[in-house]
């Protein structure tokens, strides 16, 4: 292994200037003359706009602009919009409202946007804010999303009755009805799958500044996908046109799937910078944060799970009902569809499998992809399942799950839902998931537990998930109103440093060391005078960016294509250069050399001469870059085993995890310390869920009740404990480096492995998340 | 507007201020020292911690005009000739950070804590570490990088 190449523990590049405090987040960012931008918002859930004032507003001090959704319109500025179609159950499109950045005529959830105040000072905006008037016509408000379709409940679109987008089917529900009926076994559960709200530490933020000199605009926006943010701002919000929108996202701090979203704030922030003639720049607080971040999960589902005299699975259903919030967010359509309908077969074979999912508006913000998206539903709800039947049919739970896993040598696996399953070892990772969690001595772990008045639990959770975001055919067909490859640039430098140019966006990933690190390996550079450069649609290629732990699988791949123009476009100058003939060029590690010879060329001499072509192949261009887009084959297939041993007390519902051990395969692992470190965070976001976090809404008001950190009870440091966290690595066989992606693996495993082990101490099923103690000490009450 | 005058990161300095300018303002918007950040509004995340008279305190909470006279410390101003200060090694180390906007205030807090309670073990620095807020590392190297700043702080 290099010293700093693939599989190297490399310390991070991007440390530095983080850990000096010189990081630049968008809020750090000043512009000259600039105002400050405040948003006026709905108190309201539900309700009728009769009239705004802003005339007071307009004359308040420092005061440069306040607009509304009328001036949007007279602007032709459009909506937002969502960006993947899905197709009912009856063949009709989904049902998708206009979203107007600025509110028109109406209001949808509390937080919606109603007018922008700007002025010279962000005090100055937010008093004046104050002064802006607004009639509202209060309507009853449709919070509950296993009541948004039901008679009577309020409707929140005029032209969407039932108030559904969509109702949607997936597998053969002919043949899981027929072997529901003759199962030896049904298990049946009903869950809920509880709203979260991301909360990256850093609020979003956004500043639009138009140049009048070149008629261009530039928004510095916290965005996981700048490429994408420039194409929707352009094509659908008629902001400006590409080539006159410039869109940066420099450092970003924490993502989670909510910046990957186009928002009313940052469309608005441009689009005003022209009307008032300065850089317009709009920071969250953390209580905006709250109720205009779109948020994840909210489902509701009855599913069963059918099971035959020898404990194989013989069928799954499920029906879920999704809450897509007041409108549909950017990618919310695709997310308790393609991202979970077809990951139900989980690591199990399964035969026949049907999930039918209504996706229902509501009075609250937009429900949109977070951290695993669609993925970490699929996988809390199977987990559950299979869990519970293990416990009702006498079966202990690993063995259950062997007994049903797809074996090694059956991949490729196409399971009854679409997906076609490269690579796994899933018995394997769940034997080692046992070995480190100390399985076979839990008995006895439990029995002290009891005499000190303890509930001691273990639950198991084998997830699967399907990332490397995706191949553009298979999506589009699927409804994608876009193509999902990733571009890259890799640029020497005459003197032989590296610049490499990539479309995805890291934020907190550290792809300016991972990516850095393949770099090295595979041109044979040192790690040192490789630098990334990203988050700039100015710099580089167009790119579809980060989300659905593609980076490396399909960003990585990227990379390694434009690498291998450059390695074949050597070979033709050291062919030259050493009188050889091209075929008898090899190339290793950064030397090209003649065959069977000591004569050699390094890779920097290589660029040198391509800068200097003084001695050069005829007709070859000059220069040494290479551009590369990769579309991949398939999606990626990380899966795993997590495993979580909990001690309750049965006095206070309390909840300790006292062990939680995951054994993760995500392929070729580049940098394990990096790897380790997203499973970490990942895990204690997926515990977060299991046992602090909810997003409520008030039933009657509509209200956000978990609106700050108050309420919202995010996980610190001594909610959780020190994780045991293993790889094993299965390559991917169908990109160059085998990479599956490693992002999401800990909020998609953890939830369950948590709440299985919550019922086992317990002996009920009988828990929602999130399992706090007073859910705990009262199922304990009634069990 | 009234003037408040400070010694920052060694530097005596003196600026106007509004009677409700908050010392984090202050420090980002006047004297240009954006490494301390700003995660919420209700004085939970840590993500603004500063060093006044060599305390941890939340700048997000603290009215500028309250440190006339004090000697505060913000990340900026760790580093001695270059050389990050130790517990800036040990989070690189540990790799106890990921989008670097905790960061900062972890940093702080971090120092704060050792000196208070030197050679911590993992169950302090997880108690004492309940003001800050991390969304990304989920605190397990963050806990190992204060451990290990703490004794490479000198015990
Ligand atoms: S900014 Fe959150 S505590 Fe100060
Ligand atoms: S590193 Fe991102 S919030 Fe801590």
């Amino acid at each position: 292994m290099a010293e700093n190449g693939i599989g190297a523990r490399s310390l991070r590049k991007e440390d530095a200037r983080f850990l000096r405090g010189s990081g630049n987040y968008v809020d750090d960012i000043n512009r000259p003359g600039q105002a400050y931008a405040t948003f006026v918002r709905s108190p309201h859930a539900h309700a009728r706009i009769e009239k705004i004032d802003t005339s007071r507003a307009a004359e308040a001090s420092g005061v440069v602009g306040v607009f509304t959704g009328d001036d949007l319109a007279a602007d032709g500025v459009g909506g937002l919009i969502c960006g993947w179609m899905v197709t009912d159950r009856n063949g009709e499109n989904m049902k998708a409202p206009p979203h107007p950045a600025l509110a028109q005529g109406k209001v949808n959830y509390v937080g919606d946007h109603v007018a922008i105040v700007i002025a010279n000072t962000l005090a100055e905006a937010r008093d004046a804010a104050e002064l802006v008037e607004v009639d509202y016509g209060v309507l009853p408000a449709n919070v509950d999303t296993d009541k948004a379709d039901a008679d009577g409940t309020p409707q929140i679109h005029d032209d969407i009755p039932g108030n559904m987008s969509y109702d949607w089917e997936l597998g053969d529900a002919a043949a899981v009805d027929e072997a529901i009926e003759s199962a030896a076994h049904v298990t049946t559960l009903e869950i809920v799958n509880n709203r979260l709200i991301p909360n990256a530490i850093e609020p979003r933020s956004a500043i639009g500044e138009y140049d009048p000199a070149s008629d261009a605009f530039t928004l510095y926006t916290t965005s996981q996908n700048p490429h994408v943010a420039r194409l929707v701002l352009s094509a659908f919000c008629a902001i400006a046109p590409e080539h006159k929108l410039r869109v940066v996202a420099p450092d970003v701090g924490g993502g989670f799937g909510s910046k990957i979203f186009i928002y009313a704030e940052e469309t608005v922030c441009t689009w005003a910078s022209k009307k008032v003639g300065c850089p317009v720049k709009w920071t969250a607080d953390r209580s905006e944060s709250f109720v205009s971040d779109a948020h994840g999960r909210d489902h509701v589902t009855k599913a069963e799970l059918a099971l035959d005299s020898d404990g194989k699975f013989t069928a799954l259903r499920v029906s879920t009902k999704a809450s897509m919030g007041a409108y549909l967010s950017t990618f919310a359509s695709c997310v308790p569809t393609y991202l979970y309908g077809t990951l139900l077969a989980g690591q199990y074979t399964t035969p026949a499998i049907y999930c039918n999912v209504k996706a229902l508006f509501t009075n609250t913000a937009p429900v949109d992809a977070y951290r695993g998206a669609g993925r970490p539903e699929a996988t809390y709800l199977l987990e559950r399942l299979v869990e519970v039947a293990a416990r009702e049919t006498g079966t202990d739970p690993a063995e259950l799950r062997k007994k049903n896993f797809i074996p090694p040598d059956a991949f490729p696996y196409t399971t009854p839902v679409v997906l076609a399953y490269d690579s796994g070892s899933y018995e394997a990772v769940l034997d080692k998931a046992c070995d480190i969690a100390d399985y076979r001595g839990f008995a006895e772990r439990r029995e002290e537990a009891n005499t000190r008045g303890k509930l001691r639990g273990i639950g198991f959770s084998s997830y699967i998930e399907a990332c490397g975001i995706a191949p553009s055919a298979a999506v589009g067909s699927l409804g994608a109103g876009v193509g999902l490859w990733e571009g890259a640039q890799v640029r020497f430098n005459p003197t032989g440093s590296v610049t490499v140019f990539t479309g995805s966006h890291a934020h907190g990933q550290g792809h300016e060391t991972t990516f850095a690190q393949v770099v090295a390996d595979k041109l044979g550079v040192d790690f040192e005078n490789v630098e990334v450069v990203h988050g700039d649609t100015d710099k580089g290629p167009f790119g579809m960016g980060t989300y659905g732990s593609r980076s490396i699988a399909v960003g990585g791949s990227a990379i390694i294509s434009a690498c291998d123009k450059l390695i074949e476009k050597g070979k033709k100058i050291a062919a030259h250069a050493l009188e050889a003939s091209e075929s008898d060029i090899e190339y290793d590690g950064g030397t090209f050399s003649v065959a069977g010879t000591d004569r050699s060329m390094s890779m920097g001499e290589i660029a040198f001469a391509a800068y200097v072509p003084h001695n050069y192949p005829e007709g070859l261009e000059p220069g040494f870059e290479e551009s590369a887009f990769y579309d991949p084959v398939n999606f990626t297939f990380p899966a795993g085993t997590q495993i979580c041993e909990v001690e309750v007390d049965p006095d206070t519902g309390e909840v300790e995890i006292i062990k939680f051990s995951a054994v993760d395969d995500v392929g070729t692992v580049i940098n394990p310390m990096i790897v380790e470190g997203q499973v970490h965070g990942g895990v204690t976001q997926g515990i977060g869920q299991a046992l602090l976090e909810n997003g409520v809404y008030d039933g009657d008001t509509g209200q956000l009740v978990s609106g700050s950190y108050n309420d919202y009870t995010m996980p610190r440091a001594d909610d959780v404990p020190t994780y045991d966290v293993e790889m094993y690595e299965t390559p991917c066989p169908h990109n160059p480096l085998g990479v599956k992606g490693c992002g999401e693996v800990g909020a998609i495993a953890a939830p369950p492995a948590v709440i299985n082990a919550i019922t086992d101490a317990l002996s009920t099923e009988d828990i929602d998340m999130p399992a706090t103690p007073e859910r705990v000490w009262q199922a304990l009450a009634q069990a | 507007m009234p003037t408040v005058s400070l010694t920052v990161n060694g530097k005596v300095v003196s600026a106007e201020v509004e009677n409700r300018t908050l010392l984090v303002q202050l420090l980002r918007e006047k004297l240009g020292l954006t490494g301390t950040h700003v995660g919420c509004d209700t004085s939970q995340c840590g993500a603004c911690v500063v060093h006044i008279n060599g305390d941890a305190v939340k700048s997000c909470t603290t009215l500028a005009l309250q440190v006339e006279g004090t000697d505060v410390t913000t990340i900026e101003g760790l580093a001695t000739n270059g050389e990050l200060h130790p517990m800036q090694e040990a989070f690189r180390d540990n790799h106890a950070l990921q989008c670097g906007f905790c960061t900062p205030g972890m940093v702080m807090a971090a120092i704060d804590l050792v000196n208070k309670n030197p050679n911590p073990d993992e169950q302090t620095v997880r108690r004492e570490l309940e003001g800050n807020l991390c969304r990304c590392t989920g605190y397990h190297n963050i806990v190992k990088a204060i451990i290990a700043g703490g004794q490479a702080m000198g015990g």
